[in-house]
């Protein structure tokens, strides 16, 4: 049989490895951890590993696989003892939480995330921090203080961001599977442009206790896999109330694979109703991805849905409302930042104006201090009216955009992104070209609902290309099952960037 | 040049939540610095705010209280500015749409001059909101090695739950500030929601003083005394402040908005910072807190668990229990005080029908008595082991002449170690005052046979004999003759 190794397993077949003992939880960790001390050198797509920690945690899920059923240990889970990259926003109990930033270089948390905390009680493995944009604000993971994070199909490429590390783990094979936040896309444009799945869920659905705060109301954690089976069932981990969050919702738990796993007869997705919004196919769209997106489209009507036309007419308004809003909220939460009580503080200063500037002038990157003055610009006396009051009524109208679309479909198809990955340094002196990354995936972070992103094909450069799949509030599931399908009549999502296997972790 | 002083207060009152505002740690006074600060009050990376209910509650019973709108959907805000001892750089507030809307307090105004009379005004009040409040700078408390003082942050009381009262500027004179600030500290303890400890900073007051000419319609340009925390500092500091105004207008110059700090050594008021460097804090909808939804049927089940007012007690004790103004006043300073004289009222009225004179007496004996002696206990009025029935009871003793006023205090004293009822300790002690005049007439008669020498002397016209006497016999009757009647016995037979 083909593709033996383990590291070519779904999680549910690497989870009944573990199960049946083909291989232990220890010998997992330490091949993807070999794997990262052969790789990361290049890729950079991990921030910190920490050997000793993840070995502890995978002789833990051992022992937990080996008394199954027993009352001594927590029941075991489909992820226990699976190792999974965490990306460096999750506060995470003694490991070092940098979120990209020379700010929290030397930081170690002091407790965990919920997100992190979920993982821990299912028994999965954290392996390490993965690399991302300085505070998540990035679509190309340069902005990161620990260095730009090369794209495994091509290193002169970007790999997206800001979860360009967690993108990297997952296509290079260097985890099982990886978490993302997504505030403006920072799931789904990693995803697309690295070749793997991600799903941002509805704002709400995970806890972002723990989770370091660029703007509150649009940040949101989900999964980043290799297909949207994986999703599905680390979402089954990651999703759930938490009372230390207020805006996390009340709601009872989903199995996430509920829809994956009931059989279909026939087209199994007759009667999905597909929405294609106009402006999504505009100018500023690149023919590779123009085309691919129109395939996917072509396969999906093979598997039953059919096509409706739709309008998001102000969508085309995201992007100004986003960078109005996001870095409003994000000067103010990265105001604790001050070098009082934790993180960088410099080296020399006169008094305490002078200790505050120039500390969050050495600890702050160039992005993270261009939005915090955006975002303290809108917010001043004068401007506030004109600027944040007008980007959250704009806010309703493209949520209420969406609403709309609903009444005539059941999800909503796209690209993930305008083009394939660009190159490193291309577009860094150039912001609002940067910005503009961002334009299919920010309207759904503004309006709070679920989108995820699926390998969708390649462009003529070979590289990846994703198709965006924004679905209604809470249809997560039916979401991941309208991907699954496409999954499981195309392999454009088992691909593998060329050059990642080599002799020592190629094979077990 | 006559002048007329404007004020309006916003005052801080800490809420009595165990728990702050928004995280779980406790907001006990005086623990060690910083051991009361959880990962979000010192704002780890990452941490959320959650709303603590208890502290909602509290502000809408003020709300209820002062007969206030309560906002059905309120917005937190956050508003921005650095400071060591505000960890996230913002403060959690309430701006433009609190929790409690327009509502008014009657104050009883105690002019400072003594020749004015006390009267009664009302004060509107413009809202009150919930914030959390910072940390404390311990400034110069450490020093580096080179003996360079430093400055602490101590966390504790960040996060503890304050609701800011802001009034109108309805008030004209410091001695009327003065009384509407005690007239909130006291109803903030009425309705419970406060302990008012102003040592640690349970109660502060911001005073915005302005001055303009009498009959002028437009506010003069005001300037605000910061944090003052006690009701003596607030009269001096608007004292100090309206003069200086005054002085300064009158002599050509312009008063220039700004923050002012009282100086309670040197008895001044000095500027902190000008209107031109003041803050733009950015207020902006905190974007972790949902906004604040609050149903009528919460509000109205605050409603039915609160107390009876205090400006509805004290016209009731007047009314209804005819007591003084004064009396009334002072019984309603304290609730728990007012509501064990209201319950002790009760009962004591019934018992002591046809006897009025002497039962208003009677119940200012029993305040003094039991004042006494919590005092001397260090109890409170909630602990008092006598029931205000059973003290009433002990009272109505008095009035119907059973026992004397004495024989009561001892009473009181076996009823406060619990042996029983009055009427069983009197009873069982034999305390019963002696009024059959057949026996008292034979004791004194033995008395006044043993004594001839100073029934001589009284005889002769030495007066002050008669107290002798009267000693002598209430000695041997053990304490329990009934005085008048010992008296007027004594009297007659001792007259030549």
């Amino acid at each position: 049989m083909p593709n033996q190794s383990p590291l070519h397993f779904s999680l549910r077949q690497l989870s009944s490895a573990l199960q049946t003992k083909k291989i232990s939880s220890v010998e997992l960790t330490q091949l993807y951890l070999e794997r990262i001390a052969a790789y990361n050198p290049t890729l950079n797509a991990y921030i910190t590993t920490n050997a000793e920690m993840s070995l502890a945690q995978a002789r833990h899920a051992d022992a937990r696989l080996a008394k199954n059923n027993s009352h001594a240990l927590p029941v075991i889970s489909n992820l226990t003892g699976i190792p999974i990259a965490q990306k460096d926003i999750f506060c995470a109990k003694e490991w070092r939480t940098t979120c990209g930033s020379k700010m929290l270089e030397n930081f170690i948390a002091p407790y965990d995330a919920h997100v992190i905390q979920q993982f821990n009680e299912a028994g999965a493995v954290n392996l390490g921090k993965t690399n991302m944009d300085e505070f998540a604000m990035g679509s190309s993971n340069e902005t990161s203080y620990f260095g730009a994070v090369k794209n495994p199909w091509n290193h002169n490429v970007v790999p997206g961001g800001s979860s360009g590390g967690s993108a990297v783990a997952v296509a290079a094979r260097l985890c099982a599977a990886a978490t993302g936040t997504d505030t403006g896309g920072s799931i789904r444009q990693p995803a697309a442009l690295c070749g793997i799945s991600g799903i941002k869920p509805t704002y709400g659905v995970v806890s972002r206790y723990g989770m370091i705060a660029f703007a509150s109301s649009l940040d949101q954690a989900g999964p980043m896999a290799r297909s949207a089976e994986d999703l599905a069932l680390m979402l089954n981990t990651m999703a759930g109330f938490d009372e230390r969050d207020s805006t996390s919702l009340q709601r009872p738990p989903e199995n996430y694979l509920r829809d994956i796993d009931s059989p279909a007869a026939g087209k199994p997705l007759s009667g999905l109703r597909i929405g294609l919004p106009q402006e999504f196919f505009a100018e500023g769209l690149s023919d590779d991805v123009a085309q691919a997106v129109a395939a996917a489209v072509v396969e999906y009507q093979k598997l039953g849905a059919t096509v409706v036309n739709i309008s998001l007419p102000n969508s085309k308004l995201s992007i100004p409302v986003y960078y109005v809003i996001a870095p409003a909220e994000a000067s103010s939460n990265l105001s604790r930042f001050d070098g009082v009580r934790y993180g960088y503080r410099a080296k020399e200063y006169s008094d305490l104006t002078d200790m505050y500037q120039k500390s969050r002038a050495q600890g702050f990157g160039a992005e993270v201090k261009r939005r915090i003055m955006i975002g303290t610009y809108v917010l001043s006396h004068g401007y506030y009216d004109a600027y944040y009051v007008q980007a959250q009524k704009i806010r309703r109208l493209i949520a209420q955009d969406f609403d709309n679309a609903f009444k005539q479909c059941d999800v909503i198809m796209g690209p993930s992104a305008p083009g394939t990955a660009f190159n490193i340094g291309e577009k860094s002196d150039d912001p609002v070209a940067m910005y503009l990354q961002d334009i299919y995936t920010i309207a759904v972070n503004l309006a709070g609902l679920p989108g995820m992103s699926i390998p969708a094909g390649f462009g003529k450069n070979k590289l990846p290309i994703g198709l965006q799949i924004i679905g209604n509030y809470f249809s997560e599931a039916q979401m991941l099952n309208v991907a699954h399908r496409y999954q499981q009549a195309t392999d454009w999502h088992t691909r593998m960037p060329p050059n990642i296997l080599n002799d020592r972790g190629a094979l077990t | 040049m006559t002048w007329e002083i404007v004020i309006g207060l916003e005052i801080h009152t800490q809420l009595s939540t165990q728990s702050k505002i928004f995280s779980g740690a406790s907001t006990a006074f005086g623990a060690e610095p910083n051991t009361q600060a959880c990962a979000v009050d010192i704002a780890l990376p990452g941490v959320l705010p959650v709303l603590n209910k208890g502290a909602v509650e509290r502000a809408i019973k003020f709300g209820l209280a002062v007969g206030a709108q309560i906002a059905s959907r309120s917005v937190f805000a956050r508003k921005n500015y650095f400071y060591p001892d505000l960890p996230k750089g913002y403060q959690i507030s309430q701006f433009d749409q609190p929790v409690v809307g327009q509502g008014a307090l009657t104050i009883q105004v105690e002019p400072l001059s003594g020749n004015e009379k006390p009267y009664e005004k009302v004060v509107r009040i413009t809202r009150a909101h919930l914030e959390e409040d910072a940390g404390k700078s311990l400034h110069e408390v450490f020093r580096d090695f080179s003996g360079k003082g430093l400055t602490g942050v101590d966390l504790n009381r960040a996060g503890t739950p304050l609701l800011e009262i802001v009034s109108e500027p309805d008030m004209r004179s410091a001695a009327e500030a003065v009384a509407y600030a005690k007239a909130t500290h006291s109803l903030v303890r009425w309705i419970d929601i406060c302990d008012g400890n102003m040592q640690e900073g349970s109660f502060r007051c911001d005073a915005n003083v302005s001055v303009r000419r009498m009959g002028e319609e437009k506010l003069g340009t005001r300037r605000e005394i910061k944090n003052l925390n006690s009701f003596k500092f607030l009269q001096q500091a608007i004292e100090y402040e309206a003069q200086w105004q005054i002085d300064t207008l009158e002599s050509g110059g312009k008063i220039q908005q700004a923050t002012v700090l009282f100086d309670a050594d040197k008895i001044e008021t000095r500027a902190m910072r000008s209107k031109e460097d003041a803050h733009d804090y950015r207020y902006f909808p905190d974007p972790d807190l949902l906004p604040l939804e609050i149903l009528p049927q919460w509000i109205e089940e605050i409603r039915r668990g609160m107390h009876e007012s205090r400006e509805s007690m004290r016209k009731r004790f007047i009314e209804e229990y005819h007591f003084e103004p004064y009396m009334a006043n002072s019984l309603v300073a304290d609730r728990d005080r007012a509501v064990y004289f209201d319950s002790f009222w009760k009962h004591y009225i019934p018992m002591v029908v046809g006897k009025e004179d002497s039962a208003v007496s009677g119940a200012n004996w029993a305040m003094i008595e039991i004042g006494a002696m919590l005092n001397l206990s260090g109890l409170s009025i909630t602990q008092t082991p006598i029931t205000p029935e059973a003290f009433a009871v002990l009272v109505a003793r008095i009035v119907d002449g059973t026992i004397s006023h004495k024989i009561a205090k001892e009473v009181f004293g076996y009823m406060w170690a619990g042996e029983g009822s009055a009427d069983a300790i009197i009873e069982a002690k034999g305390l019963k005052q002696v009024s059959d005049v057949g026996a008292l007439e034979k004791i004194i008669d033995e008395v006044i046979a043993a004594n001839p020498a100073q029934l001589a002397e009284y005889r002769a016209g030495k007066e002050k004999v008669f107290g002798f006497f009267v000693g002598l016999s209430m000695k041997a009757s053990k304490g329990k003759a009934n005085p008048t009647q010992l008296n007027d016995i004594l009297k007659r037979k001792l007259a030549p």
